[in-house]
């Protein structure tokens, strides 16, 4: 049995430093094969990595369009240098395709016009959710460390306010954000000499603890998760709850299957047990996790309920 | 002119006490619960204990800022209303928040009472501070530790508000109120618990070869030879190992303190209007000495006098200090 066709698969913005060349074969395989029904563009992270590839941005729009996606291009979670600000600004004065706002600056810049409420602007609480919605927000991604029953009460109000409501269920989690560069740090250099190193790791830089456990990775000036957050066990219920929309964050794996994984759950074409196997498996080396969402350490996979 | 106000910590009521004799301009705190971000076993403060210290602040001409800072989780949003319910009734001077659904009800429910922005909304820039400004009525904001003096004095130009500055104390890395790192290894939330690193996680193991882990919920976030002194395990302040750092370094930034004691004039002059000193979490003697020699800082400084900043870089010898972004964006 299908367990929901309506609910919408996303395709989170790229959050590392990958090559132009890299992100144009990626959106064109995601284009014609992946069974995603919206992507999110866009440089999310790093200011200075936006010149290498915003000039594919009209050509990327196009070729998702064509194929029957849905694209969202989201802001800057960090805003602070006059470049920042400038391009906050002229997102925020597009009318198409939608935008997802990542900070404050953001939506000083939108006003009341519609937006997405991106994972990066913290709408914990039904509060928060309907002050977003009575200043034009029509969709909220979830912030990745909150437990199920703040989802469903979340989820709850926002549904009832008409918005619609997304949850990261898989890729590596943004643990944090910093003014500095952690990869320069590594690399000895600073932020503004950094030679764009954080190009070496396209899923991130591992650090591991000195008794030599993974623990984190580093992306330019955000801290992610060691494990991929993966939510496929938990779909149905999110869906339940009322979550309309499941994002995926690429990950330097393949992504066209992993989308087609959550699509079969979905539509009920592969038992969630078998799918969750398959995900494991093109995960490669990195862990999953759910912790956060069982309201427990981020890093920790809980085993599934048995079905009743 | 600036005000130069001096804001300053009170985990206790004795703290409170002391930070007010000392010759605080402003103390601040919190509940015993979730709605703050220091919501550390043996800190602040129960409503009675707050009435009391609103009662001897005021006596003496100190105000009392009250730190409901951290984000609610759906669900629980009612335990930060009544917060505010009980801060209103007992004649806080302001509230420091940082979610918008708190800093939305108080707007409305109690309009008389001033709204700082704290540092856990991460407004950075002058388009999201006038965000807050204009749809919250926030008079002050407390801005992140990462803006250059040159930065602050340029935002102080474009933003209706006041602006507060941390000087002294724990040097925050993480964009305040982005940071998940405490909930990932201990399941315990910065923003929705008010928790980082906590110290029910911390143990400290001694390995075969004399070494010393220090490790947070079970991962070592630090090792020290048998000759170094083991440090608090905060994850942001360990050394870990990278591809290209295999003997491990300090990834995020080493142990250290914030102290902008030299920068003071210049922080003036570019238009702070308070000065910020972090750790409600230290004891009463650290708070007398440290708000003592500040206010005679601050004094001299406003008096035209140099200011005397010796007493100041001993509170912090044997510890190593930075002026952090504040200096030079070389830190970033």
């Amino acid at each position: 049995m299908a367990v929901n066709t309506m609910t919408k698969l996303t395709l989170g913005p790229i959050a590392y430093h990958w090559s132009a060349d890299a992100r144009r074969d990626f959106y064109a395989r995601i284009a014609d094969e992946a069974p995603v029904d919206e992507v999110y563009l866009g440089e999310v992270i790093c200011s200075k990595r936006a010149p290498f590839h915003e000039a594919d941005l009209p050509a990327t729009i196009e070729r998702l369009e064509r194929a029957g996606k849905t694209v969202i291009l989201s802001t800057l979670a960090e805003v602070m240098l006059k470049r920042e600000r400038k391009a906050t600004e002229d997102l925020a004065a597009m009318d198409t395709p939608e935008i997802e706002v990542n900070n404050a600056a953001g939506l000083y810049a939108r006003g009341k016009r519609p937006h997405r409420i991106g994972p990066f602007m913290n709408a914990y609480n039904d509060a928060t959710i309907a002050w977003m919605a009575g200043q034009g927000a029509t969709h909220v991604c979830l912030p990745a460390e909150m437990p199920a029953p703040a989802i469903a009460a979340a989820a709850q109000a926002a549904v009832a306010l008409g918005l619609g409501v997304e949850v990261q269920v898989f890729g590596r989690a943004s643990l944090a954000v910093s003014a500095r560069c952690y990869h320069a740090r590594a690399h000895g250099r600073t932020k503004d000499n950094c030679q764009f190193v954080c190009e070496e790791d396209p899923d991130g830089m591992p650090l591991r603890t000195r008794d030599d456990r993974p623990i984190l990775r580093v992306n330019g000036i955000q801290t992610l998760s060691e494990s991929y957050v993966d939510l496929l066990p938990e779909a149905a219920r999110l869906i339940a709850v009322g979550v309309t929309h499941l994002r995926l964050m690429p990950q330097a794996v393949d992504m066209v299957a992993v989308a087609q994984v959550f699509r079969d759950v979905l539509d009920g074409r592969v038992p969630t047990g078998e799918a969750d196997a398959r995900l494991a498996t093109l995960s490669g080396d990195a862990g999953l996790s759910n912790g956060f969402y069982h309201g427990t350490a981020g890093y920790r996979r809980i085993a599934a309920a048995a079905p009743a | 002119m600036s005000l130069a106000e001096l804001i300053c910590p009170a985990g206790t009521p004795a703290a409170l006490r002391t930070a007010v004799d000392a010759g605080a301009d402003a103390v601040y705190c919190g509940f015993q619960d979730a709605t703050n971000a220091r919501n550390f076993p043996g800190l602040n403060f129960t409503p009675d204990e707050l009435a009391e210290a609103v009662t001897y602040a005021h006596a003496r001409g100190t105000k009392v800022l009250l730190a409901l800072n951290t984000y609610p989780p759906a669900g629980k949003v009612d335990l930060w209303r009544h917060a505010a319910d009980t801060g209103a009734r007992l004649g806080v001077d302001a509230f420091i928040v940082a979610d918008m659904g708190v800093a939305d009800y108080i707007a409305r429910m109690y309009p008389g009472v001033r709204l700082h922005l704290s540092v856990q909304a991460a407004a950075s820039s002058p388009e999201a501070i006038r965000y807050y400004c204009e749809n919250f009525g926030v008079k002050r904001v407390v801005l992140p530790r990462i803006l250059t003096i040159p930065e602050i004095r340029q935002i102080r130009r474009e933003i209706p508000c006041e602006i507060e500055t941390f000087i002294f104390g724990n040097h925050g890395l993480m964009v305040e109120g982005r940071c998940s790192l405490t909930n990932y290894l201990t399941g315990q939330s910065t923003n929705m618990d008010g928790v980082c690193s906590p110290a029910s996680d911390v143990e400290y193991v001694r390995d075969a070869d004399g070494s010393m882990s220090s490790q947070l919920a079970g991962f070592t976030i630090d090792r020290f030879g048998p000759e170094e002194k083991a440090g608090y395990p905060t994850i942001c302040k360990g050394r870990y190992a990278a591809p290209h750092r295999p003997e491990g370094y300090y990834a995020f930034e080493e142990p250290i303190s914030l102290n902008l004691s030299r920068l003071l004039p210049e922080l003036i002059e570019a238009g702070v209007h308070a000065f910020k000193i972090e750790g409600r979490q230290r004891s009463k003697s650290y708070v007398r000495g440290v708000v003592r020699a500040f206010r005679a800082a601050v004094d001299d400084i406003k008096a035209g006098r140099e200011a005397n900043i010796a007493d100041l870089i001993a509170l912090t010898e044997g510890q190593k200090q930075t002026q952090g972004a504040f200096e030079t964006k070389k830190w970033r």
